[in-house]
């Protein structure tokens, strides 16, 4: 017998839980002597009622959608890939060699470049992982924390010794060359006397965002991959069965999941700062996890829960702005959606369970 | 090299070493009881400023210390209502109480102190400070032995001996004591020591509960005795190498004794970049020795120098037949 409808598992349990974790929000504003209400009109008013709200908004949903499908192709096959933040860091690092190193004519052809650059080296930096767990069985949980560590590293050598401009101080890749420079929605929809999106960043690669929730949904549900992706992640042994090699679908899917993670790179390294910084990825490897969870792992979910982190983004930068709540309110609220969608899950699954299950000896 | 720089390396080594060795024995009271724990980091941070904190309004570290730990304990609590109580993914639970460290800590400072998520400069009491051991003085001047009693093993807070000590406590409890046993085989085999009619869930708590405790004692000393206070993010993923520590010992407590100090020696040369170019005559990264643990670990999991095998049940749930 059916347990649950399944509406209530897609719909009803993530709401709940982003409920809970709203209230917890409240009372954490409140307990600092702030006024939750207030706070959240202001996030509303600084995120959503102006259009530079929504370039921000959207710009902070498309790295999150980058990073959340990651998480969530990974998901598919059992596997808890929480290196995004360290693949988003080294495909930052392709955008940079693609768009400093080879003279690019005109920005489309820049951004298909880039977005080559930035796939190939965030799967490469999730390959290695991802062998070590197909083929020597290490812990692709604990490897890929290890390899957010040693990308910050690598990162932080190749921009200090190598790609910082002889006498720069910070350290940062020179400025990408103008022809690279991506138009954001200020140049798409802006008017002479509709000054839209005026200082946003919001650009191009929230398109390629959208195309990527497309290709992940197609590629799991439509595609002889995702299928054998999807089998092994609810049965190992079952798709071993069926003759799909588990080492495969361990590399490909995670492969996958870096080069998504990877992308991200676009977006905030020739979309956004035009150089490649230090502190690019800003954790939004991580948010990544949240915006998975939350999203129930289908690309529209994903697409949803990134906008509602982007609306958190850019809420939360304004609220540090106007009142005395810093910004780690928002790294606060994470924690409790990871929590409650998350490791909580059956707090919220096994109470509903039961009404359902109720309701449903009623109805019979 | 000479002596005298050598012995400052191995000074600050132990003062490096210590709260990683905390953090490891910690996380190897939990993964020993099949609760995986990446939580480490957020339970230090949340302790190091709550010990700070607390000592800062108090104006005594022990009392600062107590807070720390029941803090710490606190985020265990929570991961074990998850991980066990309501049988949630370990790892997720994990990552998200590192979050809610990592943002409550700032929030929190920045609504007493407002000093932008640090807590003030602690000073006299507020303070571990170091101990002199007995006969430290005395001995100085005695060759070889003398300067190293007195440079590297005296002179630490009482934190770091404690920590030392909770090595041979941690084999003592684990492997000589019936809670130990118990501890060790619902890591290994739950099921087994529910039938034998001990309860899985009580143990698995007691292991997230010693995890906390030790936790507490781990950021308590970044905060109080190797720095004068809370600065935001200050655990600076001290937890993460812990857990790299903890694999790299393969689960044991002498070994973890041993591969904590490593990673503390490591770290203590990443400050002295000079002394390996003059030591090896090539100029190493110091980018290169802060990934060094990290790149250790994976070599050490990708079983290329031995194999480090977790605990058999390490990361499941454990479900009662129904």
């Amino acid at each position: 017998m059916e347990r649950m409808p399944a509406w209530a598992d897609v719909v009803l349990i993530p709401l709940i839980s982003l409920l809970l974790a709203a209230i917890l929000s409240a009372l954490v504003i409140l307990a600092i002597g702030e006024n939750p209400v207030e706070a959240f009109n202001l996030m509303v008013e600084g995120a959503l009622m102006r259009s530079a709200g929504w370039g921000y908004t959207l710009y902070y949903a498309t790295n999150f959608i980058f990073t959340g499908l990651a998480v969530a192709v990974a998901f598919h096959a059992r596997m808890f890939n929480i290196g995004g933040e360290g693949q988003a860091m080294l495909g930052g690092l392709g955008v940079a060699l693609v768009s400093l190193y080879i003279p690019w004519p005109h920005w489309s052809l820049a951004l298909l470049g880039s977005c080559v650059g930035a796939a190939l080296f965030g799967a490469a930096w999730a390959f290695i992982p991802a062998y070590l767990q197909a083929k020597r069985g290490s812990h692709i949980v604990i490897t890929t924390i290890m390899f957010n560590f040693i990308a910050a590293a690598l990162l932080n050598y190749v921009l200090v010794s190598l790609l910082k401009p002889v006498g720069a101080m910070d350290p940062a890749s020179a400025n990408f060359p103008a022809a690279t420079h991506l138009p954001t929605f200020q140049d798409m929809f802006a008017t002479a006397e509709n000054p839209l999106f005026r200082g946003a960043p919001a650009n191009v690669t929230f398109f390629i965002a959208l195309a990527a929730c497309l290709f992940v949904w197609l590629l799991i549900w439509r595609t002889r991959l995702g299928y054998e992706i999807r089998a092994q992640g609810f049965s190992e042994s079952a798709a071993k069965y069926a003759g799909i090699s588990p080492a495969r679908i361990i590399i490909i899917a995670m492969l996958i999941s870096g080069a998504l993670a990877g992308m991200m790179g676009v977006n905030t390294a020739q979309g956004e700062a035009e150089r490649l910084v230090l502190n690019s990825t800003e954790g939004a490897g991580f948010i990544g996890i949240a915006v998975a969870l939350m999203g129930r792992n289908h690309p529209l979910g994903v697409l949803l829960a990134a906008i509602l982190f982007g609306f958190l983004y850019q809420g939360g930068a304004e609220l540090a702005l106007w009142t005395n709540i810093p910004r780690e309110l928002i790294v606060v609220i994470q924690a409790l959606v990871i929590l409650f969608t998350g490791a909580l899950d059956n707090m919220v699954r096994m109470p509903l369970e039961r009404i359902f299950m109720a309701l449903n000896r009623k109805g019979a | 090299m000479d002596f005298a720089t050598l012995l400052q390396v191995l000074d600050s080594t132990i003062r490096l070493g210590t709260p990683l060795l905390f953090a490891c024995l910690a996380g190897l009271f939990s993964e020993r009881a099949g609760i995986f724990d990446i939580g480490l980091e957020g339970k230090m941070l949340m302790s190091a400023f709550f010990s700070a904190a607390i000592a800062f309004t108090t104006g005594s570290v022990w009392i600062g210390l107590l807070a720390g730990i029941a803090s710490s304990m606190v985020l265990s609590a929570i991961h074990g209502l998850a991980s066990i109580t309501f049988r949630g993914n370990q790892l997720i639970s994990g990552v998200a109480i590192n979050f809610l460290a990592a943002g409550m800590t700032v929030l929190i400072a920045q609504d007493w102190f407002s000093q932008g998520g640090r807590t003030p400069s602690l000073v006299g009491n507020a303070r571990f400070e170091p101990v002199t051991l007995p006969g430290a003085e005395a001995l100085r001047d005695v060759p070889l032995l003398g300067p190293i009693y007195y440079e590297v093993i005296s002179g630490h807070t009482i934190l770091v001996y404690l920590a030392f000590l909770c090595v041979p406590a941690t084999w003592w409890v684990l492997f000589r004591t019936r809670f130990g046993l118990r501890l060790r085989a619902v890591g290994e085999n739950p099921a087994a020591v529910d039938t034998a009619g001990v309860s899985v869930v009580g143990l698995r708590y007691a292991a997230v509960a010693i995890c906390g405790l030790l936790c507490g004692f781990a950021g308590a000393y970044l905060s109080t005795a190797l720095q004068a206070g809370f600065v935001k993010d200050m655990s600076a993923g001290r937890g993460y190498i812990a857990l790299a520590a903890l694999i790299f010992a393969k689960w044991r407590p002498w070994y973890a004794l041993f591969s904590t100090m490593l990673f503390g020696f490591l770290q203590a040369l990443a400050l002295r970049p000079d002394l390996i170019e003059r030591a090896i005559g090539v100029k190493v990264q110091v980018q290169l020795l802060d990934a060094m643990p990290y790149i250790l670990t994976v070599v050490i999991l990708a079983g290329f120098v031995g194999k480090a095998i977790p605990p058999r049940a390490g990361g499941q749930p454990y479900v009662k037949e129904r």
